[in-house]
């Protein structure tokens, strides 16, 4: 095995982004500081933290999609912090994304196919060549394969999220970005759309980098999980480390604070956490900071 | 004649208001053959197109179908009355009425036309460049813009006049250049407000060029709205560059209905059916644009309200007819005795929403329940099973539409929709909303109105509801912040909704909720939109104060996570309808049904990692 694949296939080192202020000679807006991970092939990492905390912008960043101030971005050892246009276009071959919200995520006004084969037809690939690959991928998310003429309209929010999969394998990419892909979805749904997660990395090999507001679907996918809060990582380990036994009092405070369904199981969750809470609290009054 | 007219005046700024919104997923090609349907069954949109097509061809065939050329004139026979060479007639020069029409409608329509490409060519791109690159041309067009609009209008096109001579095609160029700011407007809105879409950025992902992502993704949105405002610009133009040739500034040589109108004004006396030829070939064709845009404008939006009912009502199959409703009604409990004692009793209630075909599209159907004084009653099911639509019937707030097919709801031994109903009674629910009854909606921020206080919104209600003073209610509103846990009470008391934190603006809800001492509170998904960390605290507030002020909750949620932690009972509901009631620990630990069972197996907590949740990959159903 030669070390370029042992070699991380995304590393993240020191990562800032900052959003320019409105106001006139204000300080920047820091999203992000001092971001470090990597992922490697195959793997996923989990990135969990609540609304505000980064993560979406984490994500983002190492897509184009938001402005690295400092740091370095590398994917397969190319530094691709300030990629351009036409790098962008190489690499998307390799990184993809699925987001959030799949009603927005796909464009109204254009059909399944139109949607799946345009990734496609910007690598050059050919009309009659780009058709069969779509049919291809329905088939691999398990969608039928009349849904080429269908407006995305016409679909369920878990099979909208299945096209937005469709649409990031198309290129058979190392790297897949997951924006919160499950977190607008029903309960079970969100099940099979996991299940299709899982099934793709074990078919594929593919790599995700899985950003979730929700410990328990993060503990479900990843391998390895990294915490955010406040725009910085926290905690990063392995993920049946960093969500069953966490260091850093966020990290309990997060885990603690995931309701269970089991009334008896949650009344004691409920009492560990308010244990917890006030425990924190006695440390920051000890180290003179105000909770 | 001056009606149609004066509909149009009226009609005419509509069609540009709205259509940022309605264009958004509506073109494409297999909805624009949809839109164009709709379009053609609307009797307006029929009858403006008819016109319009007429006049349009009357027009290319203007010399094949005149008798005589447009500057023909028959000295020895002016004013003429109609006859049969003269089919309406001759003008003071001796000139066929009907010819110059003809010819008129071909250079007035071909000028309107010239008119708005000019200001689509211009208004068009500069939108679409600066409303997606946004930064510095944004700006310097910004400022084109309100240098173009604040020029007088006529005064220019007169100043266009005198310097180029009297061309209808100069002045309606000109005239393309003034109004094209009310086309860099429209598509700049129209694409600010689709540029930051996730599918724009999975089209960049992708590596798409900018230039392939304005034609493909974003043009289309400003395409519906382009054609609208066409429709009522190229009115416009008829109109402005008619009155220009009725002062007189048109050109002699050329006849043009302005032209027309001129000559026939002049004649008043001696001819007036000189002067209501042209002026109802104008009336026409600019109330026919008008109606056009309007019937446009209706096809478009139309659309969307079926896209919002489909969303809105459940999948279960829809009922035969009112009539069978009403029947199967019969047999419904009337108050019975011994159930009084209940905080709320719902029993076999139905709610629907009547369709286009006569038919009743029934969202909720045959529910039962009922909720105790002190006991939280959890209400759970997936996107669409019919629980808010549930929630809403008990608080009177359905859509004006939505009827009640069957059952009844009663209120501590009241019925607030007794059997037999097809509306809430507003008159009786509006004495217990807000006093007995109050609600915890979803979304914290959306709920409270931004143009206030959270304070004036705390106190007025109490103020109506309770009738004590206003220094009182303000008293008990600080004390009810401080109940919720909010820290500095008078700073969130005197603070805009935007100043506090989601969490934050969920617990002045809340405290809302309670001001009035409720018997009963119905909370709709209260911790959905909260962060994990913050819905902790949320329930726990919620328990403490449902103990301490005894009150009866219907809890609204798809987490069984929230459900464990606050009920005491929980429903489950699936496709409108109840599948299984129960203790919290029946329910949670010994599912019956088969869907509460695939519900709770979906739940992660406890599972085996990265293992398969849902036995089979079922290839759902396509809608």
């Amino acid at each position: 095995m030669s070390t370029m694949e042992n070699a991380p296939l995304l590393t993240v080192e020191q990562l800032v982004v900052e959003y320019p202020s409105k106001k006139f000679r204000a300080k920047p807006f820091r999203a992000l500081t001092d971001i470090n991970i990597s992922i490697g092939r195959g793997e996923t990492l989990g990135l969990v933290g609540e609304s505000g905390s980064g993560k979406t912008t984490l994500g983002r960043a190492i897509l184009g999609l938001a402005p690295v101030t400092a740091g370095k971005i590398s994917f397969e050892g190319k530094d691709i912090s300030h990629a351009t246009r036409k790098d962008r276009r190489v690499l998307s071959r390799e990184l993809q994304v699925v987001f959030q919200d799949p009603y927005t995520s796909l464009n109204p006004a254009l059909e399944i196919g139109d949607i799946l084969a345009e990734p496609l037809g910007v690598q050059g690939m050919e009309a009659a060549q780009a058709k069969k690959r779509v049919k291809e991928l329905l088939d691999q998310v398990g969608l039928p394969s009349d849904a080429i003429n269908r407006l995305p309209r016409e679909f369920s929010g878990g099979q909208r999220q299945r096209v937005a999969i469709a649409r990031a394998l198309a290129l058979s990419p190392k790297l897949i970005v997951c924006d919160e892909p499950v977190s607008a979805l029903d309960l079970s749904t969100q099940a099979r759309v996991l299940d299709l997660f899982l099934q793709i990395q074990k078919d594929t090999g593919v790599s995700y980098l899985f950003v979730s507001h929700d410990l328990d679907v993060v503990r479900h996918i990843s391998h390895r999980v990294a915490v955010m809060y406040h725009g910085e990582i926290v905690e990063q380990g392995p993920a049946g480390v960093v969500t069953t036994d966490p260091d850093h009092p966020y990290t309990q405070r997060l885990l603690l604070a995931s309701p269970v369904p089991d009334p008896d199981r949650q009344e004691q969750r409920r009492a560990d956490r308010h244990r917890l809470l006030e425990a924190q609290r006695m440390q920051h009054e000890q180290a003179g900071v105000p909770a | 004649m001056s009606d149609s007219l004066e509909t149009a005046a009226a009609a005419a700024p509509v069609p540009a208001a709205s259509p940022v919104q309605s264009g958004t997923g509506q073109s494409g090609t297999v909805v624009r053959s949809t839109v164009i349907r709709r379009l053609f069954r609307n009797p307006l949109g029929i009858a403006a197109i008819a016109i319009l097509t007429v006049i349009a061809v009357l027009a290319i065939l203007a010399p094949v179908l005149a008798p005589f050329d447009q500057n023909y004139a028959n000295i020895a026979k002016t004013l003429a009355a109609p006859d049969s060479v003269n089919i309406l007639g001759t003008d003071s020069a001796g000139r066929d009425v009907w010819s110059r029409l003809l010819f008129g409608a071909q250079l007035t329509l071909l000028s309107a036309l010239l008119c708005a490409g000019v200001a689509i060519a211009i208004g068009l791109p500069a939108g679409l460049i600066a409303g997606y690159y946004a930064g510095k041309f944004e700006a310097a067009s910004n400022w084109v813009v309100g240098i173009l609009m604040s020029l007088p209008g006529l005064i220019v096109l007169l100043t266009i006049r005198a310097a180029f001579g009297p061309s209808v095609w100069m002045s309606m160029i000109a005239f393309g250049v003034l109004i094209s700011p009310s086309y860099f407007r429209l598509t700049r809105t129209a694409v600010q407000s689709v540029r930051n879409e996730l599918y724009v950025d999975a089209a960049r992902v992708s590596g798409l060029s900018d230039l392939s992502i304005i034609a493909r993704h974003i043009f289309s949105v400003v395409r519906a709205p382009i054609i609208i405002q066409t429709a009522a610009i190229a009115g416009v133009a008829i109109a402005i560059q008619s009155g220009l040739e009725f002062l007189g500034l048109g050109d002699p040589t050329k006849a043009t209905w302005g032209v027309m109108l001129s000559e026939g004004f002049k004649n008043v006396y001696l001819n007036p059916t000189l002067l209501f030829w042209p002026a109802l070939a104008m009336a026409l064709t600019i109330g026919g644009l008008v109606l056009l845009g309007n019937a446009l404008r209706d096809a478009l939006e139309d659309g969307e309200k079926i896209n919002h009912r489909k969303k809105k009502a459940a999948p279960e199959g829809t009922t035969a007819a009112p009539a069978a409703v009403r029947t199967s009604r019969k047999p419904v409990a009337t108050v019975v005795a011994g159930t009084e004692h209940h905080l709320v009793k719902v029993t076999n209630l139905g709610v629907g929403y009547p369709q286009a075909d006569g038919s009743i599209k029934k969202v909720v159907d045959d529910v039962s329940f009922h909720v105790d004084r002190g006991e939280i009653l959890g209400i759970v099911g997936e996107s669409g099973s019919g629980k808010s639509q549930t929630a809403f019937s008990i608080l009177g707030l359905l859509p004006d539409n939505a009827r009640i097919v069957g059952g009844s709801i009663q209120f501590d031994g009241n019925y607030t929709v007794a059997p037999g109903d097809e509306r809430v009674s507003q008159e009786r629910l509006s004495k217990l909303r807000g006093k007995r009854i109050s609600y915890i909606p979803q979304e914290p921020m959306s709920n409270l109105d931004p143009a206030f206080t959270i304070g004036y919104q705390l106190v007025t209600p109490m103020v109506r509801v309770l009738g004590i003073s206003k220094a009182e209610a303000r008293k008990r509103a600080l004390k009810l912040l401080t109940d919720v846990g909010i820290a500095n009470p008078d700073r969130t008391f005197n603070a805009y909704p935007h100043e506090v934190s989601g969490g934050m603006a969920q617990r002045v809800l809340i405290a809302g909720a309670i001001s009035c001492e409720p018997d009963l509170v119905i909370a709709d998904e209260p911790t959905t939109a909260l962060d994990v960390t913050v819905q902790a605290d949320v329930l726990d507030l919620l328990r403490e104060l449902q103990q301490r002020l005894n009150i009866g909750v219907i809890l609204v949620t798809h987490n069984f996570g929230v459900v464990a932690d606050l009920c005491d009972r929980v429903a489950v509901m699936q496709n409108g309808r109840l599948v299984e009631e129960g203790s919290v620990r029946d329910i949670l630990r010994n599912p019956q049904e088969p869907y509460t069972q695939t519900l709770l197996a979906s739940m992660l907590e406890g599972k085996e990692p990265m293992s398969t949740l849902v036995s089979t990959l079922q290839k759902e159903p396509v809608a």
